[in-house]
């Protein structure tokens, strides 16, 4: 019996249970919200039954405004939150390398957003900002900043204030996570011999950190790109899309259009869609950390 | 009967890197062979392959007549000592030392017997119940070495287990090794990169390079008649001489081959009265002999010359010496192949 | 000098402040009388009660989320660790064709994003009478926490150096053996260290329980939470108190293995 092929074989009932349930749950529901993409099914009006209608959806969608206005939402909340992100990670990062004291302690504080459902931070959030006597605004106030309280929930503009402080709340914890790891792996000689060449603390940032936490910053950007691109709980918790519909992001759009329209059809175009982005940014960042993913199996 | 026999073993990589190019060697029951090379030479694909931990891609294995070429390492009898050790973390030492016997399902008598003769003829007796981690380096070798005595193997495997211990208790270990295999006369198929613990192991060496044998022989066989330039260098230290042939004086000049002489046959003479003259560069004075580092003259360029003197009469640098070489320990080799020519 | 050198202390004071002052807010404002919430809230509360979590439990019988967050969570955890984790093996140590390319896939599942696969998902567990069911809850909850676990685990396991597995084969041991008694033993620390970060990520899903339950006798506790009506107004004090119950598992699982977690979530991704 050859070892090679006693491995294979092993390796295959090894994978099967896994890949099983991953094909199963996961791929095929795939495979059938793309078909009900190409056929109308408008669960309000039944009568109509399920016909075949190509790209119709797709077009729809393409023409629908509220489709680009979520799309818009999107693309802000991931721009705007995964910077901060990065920069509060960073600092965060760079703060917990040099500071000695108390560093568990630290971490375990951080960690502890980190860990909350994101429907409770949500909620949280919104109650901090709630009212015109929510903590936030009585703050403000107190310290003069506003005249006098605002209503963050009732301006497309205000709303997204809690919203981005709530995910960076959430999430800076695991950026800056992922960013000390990175530092912790820079070689302390590294440092030793810029000083001696004469670099100040910011030549010695630009020059020997960033270039070589460039990994790190890469990994935490596809992971909070891809997160922050598909966020749903966070919003539907704190603003449920509103006002209006002017803070929705594309998932809750494609949820609503699903489950408040009832417009199976349509809502699995727009999950197509929405899965073609993420899955397209997915394997644009796969390609990028290429084999240190993937790897020998020695 | 545990002779090993490699016949036209072959093992190239799906990424099209070949370990080794089909080769036939034979190791005899009770042999103690060395496999020696630079690193990439496949030495250590061929001692995985001996154990099943690589398949050869062409060829045919057999251990004690059986062949084995594609069957997995437990069932074959072999027993390896790792480079690392790789003794088990979380199990004692006497678990670690039970470990194989455990999986052929032996009785329990005969594996706490063994292991504890084991454990008394390496000195482990007191630390039967550490784990790894509590243990010294040489005490973590001796281990690996017990793991492997237990289980009474038909061949043992080497890969290069002195390579982490330090220079003391690498020679005090290496006697131990000379003394074990004398007692137990079981194959050895050792692997390293040391020539010089390749030639005091050894009761054959073969040497490899970029996955071809280039020769097995007894160790003093290599030193004294090696079968081309490359084994002629690898073999001996300070590195054999290699000059062009066209050094020698009158008659016994042969242009366009390479002369091979080792340091220890050249010796230093009054300028003038030697074979040829040569400029004294380096000294290095090592307390027995003197290493000495010559250059010789000759257009289009110099050649550099090693050669290991008694310590007395003392050489200066930057002096003209005359140098001799011994008639008796010349070796001539092609300059293209490297082969070896016969000194005639 | 000695600025530059307290500079990083005192960011990191700000910082930690800033992340630990929303807590601190939920957990004053739970034992705030209802009406005290949005009149003159002050730092330090001046009354404490427990009206909030009283009501929880009994008038909202909180206990049930709570039950079923815990065995939904808890199951998917253990098949996670499980099953993933002879995945895991497989991808991390064994030759086989298309190893790669299962890796990858694998890695890109837990990419996708859960909403394009909630309405065929809720008709295939409609049709097997799954909706509001533990099972319904649980293969789900499976699928999308797998790819983590794996991933986690491929990267613990290739920590383990090979010579361990070959060392116990040439001992006679066979792969499936050589698995049982020396690489699982080893792993323990991070097959533990996967568990905690599954739990965590499925006591947090969200889509799934929203859409896939259909009362207070199997929803989980983001989705109670979520849907928490008063008759009049937002009832704040019990959300908040709700918000607190709903943490605290995850917290004392943070604490108690902070070090583990930061371990884990930081092995695979970052080759320095």
């Amino acid at each position: 019996m050859r070892s090679a092929d006693t491995d294979a074989r092993l390796a295959w009932w090894l994978v099967l249970p896994a890949i099983g349930t991953i094909m199963l749950v996961a791929l095929f529901p795939l495979g059938w919200t793309l078909w009900e993409s190409v056929h109308l099914h408008d669960l309000r009006m039944p009568w109509l039954g399920r016909p075949f209608v190509g790209a119709d959806q797709y077009v729809e969608a393409l023409r629908d405004p509220r489709f680009w206005s979520a799309l818009g939402h999107t693309l802000f909340f991931a721009a705007v939150s995964v910077s901060l992100e990065l920069v509060l990670g960073l600092v965060l990062a760079l703060a917990m390398n040099r500071a000695y004291r108390g560093r568990g302690l630290v971490r375990a504080a951080i960690l502890v957003p980190w860990a909350i459902p994101t429907v409770v931070a949500g909620l949280v959030w919104r109650f901090m900002f709630e009212g015109r006597s929510g903590i936030v605004n009585v703050a403000l106030v107190d310290l003069g900043i506003l005249r006098e309280p605002l209503v963050w929930f009732i301006h497309a503009g205000t709303a997204w204030v809690p919203i981005i402080l709530a995910d960076v709340w959430k999430t800076t914890p695991f950026v800056a996570l992922l960013l000390l790891a990175g530092l912790q792996n820079i070689d302390a000689s590294l440092y030793e011999a810029a000083r001696i060449d004469g670099a100040s603390a910011w030549r010695q940032f630009r020059y020997v950190t960033l270039p070589l936490l460039k990994p790190a910053i890469l990994v935490a950007l596809i992971f909070r790109t891809l997160d922050a691109f598909r966020v749903f709980d966070l919003i539907y918790a704190l603003t449920g899309g509103g006002p209006g519909t002017s803070t929705e992001p594309i998932s809750l759009y494609t949820f609503n259009a699903l489950l408040q329209m009832l417009r199976f059809g349509y809502g699995s175009a727009l999950s197509i869609i929405v899965f073609l982005i993420t899955f397209g940014l997915a394997l644009i960042y796969i390609r990028l950390l290429g084999a240190d993913l993937v790897g020998k199996s020695r | 009967m545990a002779r090993v026999q490699f016949e036209g073993i072959a093992k190239t990589y799906p990424n099209g890197h070949a370990a080794v190019r089909g080769l036939d060697l034979t190791i005899e029951d009770g042999e103690f062979m060395v496999l020696v090379g630079p690193s990439g030479c496949g030495k250590s694909t061929m001692l995985r392959m001996i154990a099943g931990l690589e398949i050869p891609t062409a060829g045919r294995l057999l251990i004690g007549d059986r062949d084995v070429t594609t069957l997995p390492p437990q069932e074959r009898d072999i027993a390896m000592v790792f480079q690392s050790y790789a003794l088990y973390p979380h199990m004692s030492v006497r678990e670690n030392l039970g470990f194989g016997l455990r999986m052929r399902k032996a009785a329990p008598a005969v594996l706490a017997e063994r292991v504890e003769s084991a454990a008394r003829a390496l000195g482990l007796e007191a630390v039967l119940d550490r784990k790894p981690a509590q243990l010294s380096g040489g005490q973590r070798q001796r281990v690996a070495l017990g793991r492997a005595i237990v289980r009474e193997p038909q061949v043992f495997l080497f890969d290069e287990p002195l390579s982490n211990l330090d220079a003391k208790l690498r020679v005090e270990t290496r006697a131990e090794l000379a003394r074990l295999h004398r007692r137990l006369r079981t194959t050895v198929v050792y692997v390293t990169h040391d020539q010089e613990e390749a030639m005091t192991l050894g009761s054959r060496v073969a040497v490899l390079r970029e996955g071809t044998l280039q020769q097995v022989a007894p160790p003093m066989e290599l030193y004294r008649n090696p079968a081309n330039r490359f084994v002629a260098g690898f073999v001996g230290s300070p590195e054999m001489n290699l000059l062009p042939g066209s050094l020698l004086p009158g008659a016994a000049a042969r242009p366009g081959l390479l002369l091979g002489v080792r340091p220890h046959d050249v010796s230093i003479v009054p300028q003038g009265t030697g074979d040829v003259d040569a400029l004294v560069d380096v000294v290095e004075p090592l307390g027995s002999e003197l290493v000495i580092y010559l250059r010789i003259d000759r257009p289009p360029e110099s050649v550099e010359l090693r050669v290991v003197a008694p310590p007395e009469p003392a050489v200066e640098p930057e002096t003209v010496v005359g140098v001799r070489f011994d008639p008796t320990r010349l070796h001539w080799f092609e300059p293209e192949s490297g082969r070896r020519v016969a000194s005639d | 000098m000695s600025l530059s050198r307290r500079l990083p202390s005192l960011a990191l004071a700000l910082l930690v402040a800033g992340s630990a002052f929303p807590l601190y807010w939920t957990v004053v404002s739970s034992f705030t009388p209802e009406a005290r919430l949005f009149q003159e809230p002050s730092l330090i509360p001046r009354t404490v009660v427990l009206d909030h979590y009283r009501a929880l439990f009994t008038e909202r019988n909180f206990w049930v989320p709570v039950r079923n967050s815990l065995i939904v969570a808890g199951t998917t955890t253990l098949f996670c660790v499980v099953i993933g984790g002879l995945c895991a093996y497989a991808l991390a140590r064994l030759e086989f064709r298309g190893r790669r390319l299962l890796l990858v896939a694998v890695l890109a599942v837990g990419m996708f994003p859960q909403i394009s696969v909630v309405s065929p998902l809720y008709l295939v567990l409609r049709a097997l009478r799954l909706i509001n069911t533990y099972p319904g809850l649980i293969l789900p909850y499976l699928t999308f926490a797998m790819p983590l676990t794996i991933w986690l685990l491929v990267g613990f396991f290739r920590q383990l150096p090979a010579e361990l597995e070959e060392a116990a084969m040439v001992d006679g041991a066979s792969r499936l053996r050589a698995f049982r008694e020396v690489i699982v033993p080893l792993a323990l620390p991070g097959l533990a260290t996967t568990g905690i970060l599954t739990f965590v990520y499925s006591w947090n899903v969200f889509l799934f329980a929203l859409s896939f339950t259909l009362g207070p006798e199997r929803q989980t506790v983001p989705v109670a939470i979520a849907l928490f009506r008063g008759q009049y107004q937002v009832p704040w004090g019990q959300i908040l108190a709700a918000a607190l119950v709903a943490t605290a598992p995850v917290t004392v699982l943070v604490l108690a293995f902070q070090r583990r977690i930061v371990q884990g979530l930081t092995a695979g991704a970052v080759k320095g």
